[in-house]
């Protein structure tokens, strides 16, 4: 009655007949035992010509960008791939159940706590064969970012982008205003632009997560990578006095922030920027999708956040990478091992940017002469960075992250005050869901 | 019927009548052609099928539902089931911010749409039972909003709330910073704002299920009140609105339901956040997604459950006891 034994038994099972009935087992937890048992008929696909990739690239771009990849490792090998597509959001809410069922050879999925959840639970091969080949393809930070908790790697990066604090060249100069490296710097520069009419920082925290960024950048120049690591995976109290002081801090950049966060989203808190009513905004480097006039996004540029404590400067990046992973039983190993050593060359990166030029490559190999100068300097960005985190709800259990986190944060950004009340039930909440497995 | 027809028969036949030519003997026989093995199949299928499905999807679901809300449980494997007793229960009263804001935003839902769209539903259902001109095009005016499903409903009514670009702030100018009116986050307003997107909806139902009770209304009622020299006012308090007390108790169990149920308005809207929690919007948040709270979400889903049984099994009693009466 086991899930986890479920496909171990069954090597055969058509992928697709079970793959058809989970949608329906989603919902029916007690049924999957139930389609175990009625799949075993079926002939099974062990060809070992074919690769198949679950994929959770449903975006037009990034779509297209995975196709060209996988296209090119086809001719140079012969290995035919089967890429099965899925909406990206709902690719991450089944990951659960595709994961347990017969899921395809390898899998996009996103580096940090999430891949290490997932390998942890067993539901991830290790590769440690395919890092032989390709690990002189990448910086030590990747390094980290692709290894389980038991310290074998499970993930092959392919592209990554930085987390900053974005402004237009224009209105800098306008105004003759400095990019700011201090925290004291900072606030300056906010009372200035508040004063000349300027919405300091563009704030959408509609969606619940922009609010997490914030809380990443400000928590790790003020207490360091390794804190950041340790309250994320749930050692670290936020009744800590590091936490308060966070929050203190945040709290201090709350005027300047776009009023009202809390109904916006972030691409109409863009929207302030690309018409020079903000300042600044602190996000990733999505934001330039937003900028959709090619002399808009040309004046488009951006800063690390400011240090906060010298002793930790600017070291750490929050650079969240997406790869690509081995599922538990592939059955065909032999030619996913060799699809996962093609995706971690600097050639299958290459071609991927060429379609999808908002995110960068995840190994320094990678030519960058192609890069936009925002490309470039974000490649900068993290090619110098010391540590790189994900993002909250990828360094974090993410039940943890969204039902907890999200709303506190929420509450925070609309209301700052009684921050130990709400930590205080943070920490609670934090405890029972820590504790539960 | 046939149920009381197979169940004399074994009877008749178990004690069959020694060496008589009877008709009850032959009785069997004519049963045997009444219900052939293939009938008895088809009735099989008929039956079983759907008893199958029901008890399957109904009541198995429910009751793993229960089971689970005593447990934890991320959703890998059974093996990571633990039981934890009440453990789901006290930590969801005693230490989840969202909860006690989640049921009483149900019941505020509940009060909301008795007291605001069902008045208004029977007003306009009353002005247009009374056969006034276009009364077609009006009818089809305020019921229009009932077609559309509640997530549509949702996206339509952003486009007016947008704090930034939304037709209201954008035509009394609150969208400038000093005078911002956040009509999505700020908590003391947005569920107030969904509640009129919800109630534009409602009145609709409401007013078509008013004027169904009103046809139903004898005409001669009127006359004669009419004939006792009775005003509009008079006639509408002291003679119609009695009569429709049937369609009211179904008013009343619709309400509820779309109170118990209302989620996908909210999720569309701003996903529950701060000010719009929701007892469905909770249990979702903690069951879909990849490493869920399957045990907690139960909880909760046990709790709207509990809710849900308190409102309808006296509503059930009620009915059938009148059916029975009757």
């Amino acid at each position: 009655m086991h899930l986890s034994s479920l496909g171990q038994s069954l090597p055969d099972t058509s992928r697709r007949t079970v793959l058809r009935g989970l949608g329906g087992a989603a919902l029916l937890g007690a049924g999957i035992p139930l389609l175990g048992a009625c799949g075993g008929s079926s002939s099974g696909a062990s060809d070992t010509k074919t690769v198949t990739v679950g994929s959770n690239a449903s975006d037009a771009v990034p779509k297209k960008g995975y196709a060209d990849v996988y296209a090119a490792f086809t001719k140079q090998s012969g290995v035919a791939v089967d890429i099965n597509t899925k909406d990206h959001n709902t690719f991450q809410e089944q990951i659960n159940t595709y994961l347990q069922g017969t899921p395809d050879d390898v899998f996009q999925w996103f580096a940090g706590y999430r891949m290490q959840f997932f390998a942890a639970k067993g539901l991830a091969s290790p590769i440690d064969d395919v890092w032989k080949t390709i690990g002189g393809n990448f910086p030590s930070a990747m390094h980290d970012l692709s290894k389980g908790q038991d310290g074998k790697y499970y993930l092959v990066p392919l592209t990554t982008s930085p987390w900053a604090v974005f402004y237009r060249k224009s209105v800098f100069q306008q105004y003759g205003y400095e990019v700011p490296t201090t925290w004291d710097a900072y606030i300056a520069l906010c009372k200035r632009m508040k004063k000349d009419g300027l919405v300091p920082i563009a704030y959408g925290d509609k969606d619940a997560w922009p609010a997490m960024g914030s809380f990443d950048q400000i928590n790790f120049r003020l207490n360091g990578y390794d804190f950041h690591v340790e309250l994320m995976a749930g050692r670290a109290s936020w009744t800590d006095a590091k936490v308060r002081k966070v929050f203190d801090t945040w709290a201090e950049t709350l005027p300047y922030h776009q009023e009202g966060a809390v109904g916006r989203t972030w691409q109409d808190a863009a929207q302030t920027l690309v018409a020079k009513k903000a300042g600044m905004y602190m996000l990733g480097m999505f934001v330039a999708q937003q900028f959709t006039d090619k002399a808009d996004l040309d004046d488009l540029d951006f800063f690390a956040f400011p240090e906060i404590d010298p002793a930790y400067g600017q070291d750490t990046v929050e650079a969240p990478t997406d790869g690509i992973m081995l599922s538990k039983k592939p059955q065909n190993r032999a030619g996913s091992v060799k699809l996962l050593e093609f995706l971690g060359t600097a050639e299958a990166e290459e071609i991927y940017l060429k379609a999808d030029p908002s995110l960068i490559a995840a190994s320094t190999k990678a030519d960058t002469s192609g890069y936009s100068a925002l490309q470039k300097k974000g490649y900068e960005m993290i090619s110098q960075a010391k540590h790189l985190t994900q993002f909250m709800d990828r360094d974090s259990r993410p039940d943890f992250t969204s039902t907890v986190m999200q709303p506190a944060l929420q509450k925070f950004i609309r209301d700052p005050k009684g921050i130990d009340s709400l930590l205080s039930s943070i920490e609670r909440q934090k405890k029972t869901i820590f504790a539960s497995s | 019927m046939s149920s009381e027809t197979t169940t004399k028969i074994p009877e008749a036949a178990a004690v069959p009548p020694p060496g008589a030519t009877t008709p009850q003997r032959r009785f069997p026989q004519g049963h045997q052609r009444l219900l052939t093995r293939r009938d008895r199949l088809t009735l099989g299928l008929m039956a079983g099928l759907p008893t199958i499905l029901h008890v399957a999807l109904v009541w198995v679901t429910a009751l793993a539902s229960i089971l689970l809300a005593f447990t934890t449980w991320d959703g890998i494997g059974f093996d990571s089931i633990k039981w934890v007793g009440l453990h789901n229960f006290t930590e969801l009263f005693t230490n989840n911010p969202q909860f006690w804001p989640a049921v009483e935003h149900n019941i505020v839902w509940f009060v909301a749409l008795i007291l605001i769209p069902t008045p208004l539903g029977l007003f306009l259902a009353v002005q247009l039972d009374k056969n006034i001109r276009f009364s077609r095009v009006y009818q089809t005016a305020f019921f229009l909003p009932v077609v559309m499903s509640l997530a549509v409903i949702g996206f339509v009514w952003q486009l007016i709330y947008n704090p930034d670009t939304g037709l209201i702030n954008s035509l009394i100018g609150a969208n400038e910073p000093g005078h911002y009116i956040d009509w999505i986050g700020d908590p003391d307003l947005n569920l107030w704002a969904i509640l009129i997107a919800a109630s534009w909806r409602h009145t609709g139902y409401m007013m078509i299920l008013y004027l169904a009770g009103l046809k139903g209304v004898d005409p001669s009622l009127r006359e004669a009140s009419a004939l006792d020299g009775a005003n509009e006012w008079q006639t509408f308090k002291n003679v119609i609105f009695p009569t429709l007390r049937p369609t009211n108790t179904v008013v009343l169990v619709v309400t509820i339901i779309e109170a118990l149920r209302a989620f996908d308005l909210v999720f569309v809207f701003n996903k529950g956040a701060e000010g719009t929690e929701l007892l469905s919007i909770l249990v979702t948040n903690n069951i879909i997604g990849e490493s869920s709270r399957i045990g907690y979400g139960s909880a909760i889903a046990v709790v709207l459950l509990v809710i849900s049984l308190a409102v309808i099994i006296p509503y059930l009693i009620a009915t059938f006891r009148k059916e029975r009466q009757a």
